[in-house]
């Protein structure tokens, strides 16, 4: 048999047909869903008088729009047509049976860190969600990317999607990470290197030794933001970690057929002659901890950097950056650690799990944000906000005077009240420092959990390692 | 979905690079749980000031290209979020066909799905048709699809490259779902299958 790489093994074991020009119908073996992307594909369905063809591989949940606040059960408080698209899902999620975790289950949370929390995400498998980020999943070694809405509905009505095969890149990450360097800052300084569109048309398998040795919620963090680099989606092959990670979730498989999946679950790495379309190896001690200075994802640099000159950039970038240093009230030559903030999110399916929230409270223990600045935590998903709480770390946060809410997207796009106000600055966890992204003229700086928190406590952006 | 076969119309120049979909339409936009009405908040923040004035400056605002059905726009076009209300508020508007180097991945592909025709040409072809389109509303761009071509005011022809069943599909405006149910069979014989091989699935 020809080698192959593992996105080569997981496309291969889901081709359910192959037309004669190479397009194909791709298996789907888990469907994640929202209410923002959903309720026009259910529509669909029902106009057309076709069912959802696997419901029990269906999973929903309603994350982008809910408040993050007490009282948030009431639908008294949100706004109409948050309501209403919530409203639909419930009633889409129960005229087609699918799985369902309303806003009152205290497994809601942002679809990403529901799936895996659950169990639903496993290795090998195909996942999709009309999300961009779904490419979070493929830390499991599952092969997992965003749909738009026509496609939601194709899936729901046929469990397969129309694709051609993307190529091979690898990235590999050698050796060690320095201290205060996180999973964040490896997947910054990754698109850094290749542009918002380095990763358009491939399947980036993140390797080497550095990814090894991160946790699952850290590849989870390196995974999600492939979609950042334009990349189809971003995968690890699984280990021991991975099956670790998922044995006992509610819906893992148990017993023999545990056995058996892990069984198939091992073969599941890409053999050592598979051939690359792209190779890309970065050093891990050459990665510092990053913050954004733009509006690109790919505008990263190191924090002890400075504020770049348009004039240094080729093609259409110099515009690009001029009217986005113009955007983020940014001055070329300003040392990064200079920019102040008065707005610190933590959260989000990049950085919301309960290893940022300890990264982050670590950070905090003992201390007070600055004063007059704004600091809010909202946790993937109830049961990380009920973990957060068990081992203390709500206090941590509150006592630092961080606002400690409930699970949800939040202000990583702010389609709930959850915003920026014009020329305000966010040091954020999120994945997204677009125009507009966190609220209309808001300034948003991608960084790490522990960054995040750091720069709470001196109210402008801060490389941690001076407080570690 | 509309058929397209060709199409003559107004080019509106965008010339930025990585125009994202939050540009294209905002999340406050995204609240609706229908496909149409999108068109009125097409590049809303860029379109019009924080009290809804039009901000005269910006392209569409133009006299010139109010009815443009063509966006002449930079590299990696569509990046950012899957939400296909990129691609409804750009029909909405009018617009049929997005000219650019390149194409963020999801935001093609829902293009497809919505009538609309993505063209990724050479940077030096796209920067001809960007001077076409700055002449405004009397340089019509043709496009022909089944030709694979566009061509510009000046009669300059290019020709683009296009994936086979794309084309068709929007050349006869096929719905996807009614095509692939045709196979439910071979869908069908993989469940079967899988349920051998991958039962825990
Ligand atoms: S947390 Fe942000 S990026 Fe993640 S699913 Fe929600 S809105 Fe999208």
């Amino acid at each position: 048999m020809s080698p192959k790489t593992l996105y080569d093994k997981i496309w291969d074991a889901h081709l359910a047909h192959e037309a004669e020009d190479g397009t194909c119908l791709l298996y789907i073996d888990r469907h994640l869903v929202h209410e923002v992307t959903s309720p026009q594909a259910f529509e669909g369905l029902r106009m057309a008088g076709r069912p959802v063809r696997a419901p029990d591989k269906t999973i929903a949940v309603p994350d982008h729009n809910v408040p993050t606040t007490a009282g948030r059960n009431d639908p008294a408080n949100m706004t109409e047509d948050s309501r209403i698209q919530v409203a639909a899902l419930d009633q889409n999620a129960k005229d087609f049976g699918i799985h369902y975790y309303p806003v009152s289950d205290v497994r809601q949370g942002i679809v990403h860190i529901v799936g895996p929390e659950q169990g639903w995400t496993l290795p090998g498998m195909t996942v999709v969600c009309g999300d961009s980020h779904t490419a979070t999943h493929g830390a499991f070694g599952a092969l997992a990317h965003g749909i738009g809405t026509s496609e939601v509905e194709h899936v729901l009505a046929t469990q397969t999607l129309i694709q051609k095969k993307s190529k091979n890149m690898k990235v590999e990450i050698t050796g060690k990470l320095a201290p205060g360097v996180t999973a964040k800052d490896i997947t910054l300084y990754v698109i850094g290197q290749t542009g918002t569109a380095g990763g358009t048309g491939y399947v980036i398998e993140y390797c080497g030794e550095a990814i090894r040795d991160l946790s699952m919620e850290g590849r989870m963090t390196v995974c999600n933001m492939a979609i950042e680099g334009g990349a189809r989606a971003g995968i690890i092959a699984p280990d021991e970690k991975t099956f670790e990670y998922c044995q006992g979730r509610p819906h893992a498989p148990k017993g023999a057929a545990w056995e058996a999946a892990v069984a198939w679950w091992k073969t599941l790495y890409s053999d050592d002659d598979a051939a690359w379309d792209l190779v890309l190896t970065i050093k891990a001690e050459d990665i510092a901890p990053v913050v954004t200075w733009g509006t690109s994802p790919e505008d990263v640099l190191a924090i002890t950097d400075v504020v770049p000159d348009p004039a240094s950039f080729e093609g259409g970038k110099v515009d690009a950056v001029r009217r986005s240093l113009d955007y983020m009230g940014l001055t070329p030559g300003q040392k990064l650690s200079d920019v102040e903030v008065d707005t610190v999110f933590i959260g989000s399916c990049t950085n919301g799990r309960i290893e940022d929230l300890r990264a982050a409270a670590e950070i905090l223990k003992g201390k007070k944000v600055k004063d007059g600045l704004r600091a809010m935590i909202v946790p993937g998903s109830g049961l990380v906000r009920a973990q957060a709480e068990e081992e203390g770390l709500a206090d941590i946060f509150k006592d630092a005077g961080f606002e400690w809410r409930l699970a949800g997207c939040s202000m990583c796009l702010a389609m709930n009240p959850d915003q920026l106000k014009p020329g305000e600055r966010c040091a954020a966890t999120s994945n997204r420092n677009f125009e507009g992204r966190q609220g209309r003229g808001g300034r948003t700086h991608l960084l790490s959990p522990a960054m995040a928190a750091a720069a709470a406590l001196t109210g402008r952006l801060t490389d941690v390692r001076e407080i570690m | 979905m509309d058929k397209f076969t060709t199409l003559s119309g107004i080019a509106a120049p965008l010339p930025l690079i990585n125009i994202d979909t939050d540009m294209i339409i905002p999340k406050q936009f995204l609240k609706t749980i229908k496909r149409s009405g999108l068109g009125a908040n097409l590049f809303d923040e860029m379109r019009f000031t924080q009290d809804g004035a039009e901000i005269p400056d910006f392209v569409l605002n133009k006299p010139a290209y109010r009815e443009a059905q063509i966006l002449v726009a930079g590299d990696n076009f569509g990046c950012g979020s899957s939400r296909e209300h990129a691609p409804w508020a750009l029909l909405d508007f009018g617009i049929r066909c997005v000219i650019a180097p390149s194409f963020a991945d999801i935001f093609y592909n829902n293009c497809f799905k919505n009538g609309i025709l993505p063209i990724a040409l050479p940077q030096e072809t796209v920067d001809i048709l960007m001077k076409d389109a700055e002449k405004g509303a009397n340089a019509r761009v043709e496009i022909d699809l089944d030709a694979q071509t566009v061509t510009s005011s000046d009669g300059e022809v290019f020709s683009f490259e296009l994936d086979a069943f794309k084309k068709h599909c929007l050349l006869n405006g096929l719905d996807d779902i009614g095509q692939s149910l045709q196979k439910v069979s071979s869908i069908d014989a993989f469940e079967a299958t899988m349920a051998q091989s991958r039962p825990w699935v």
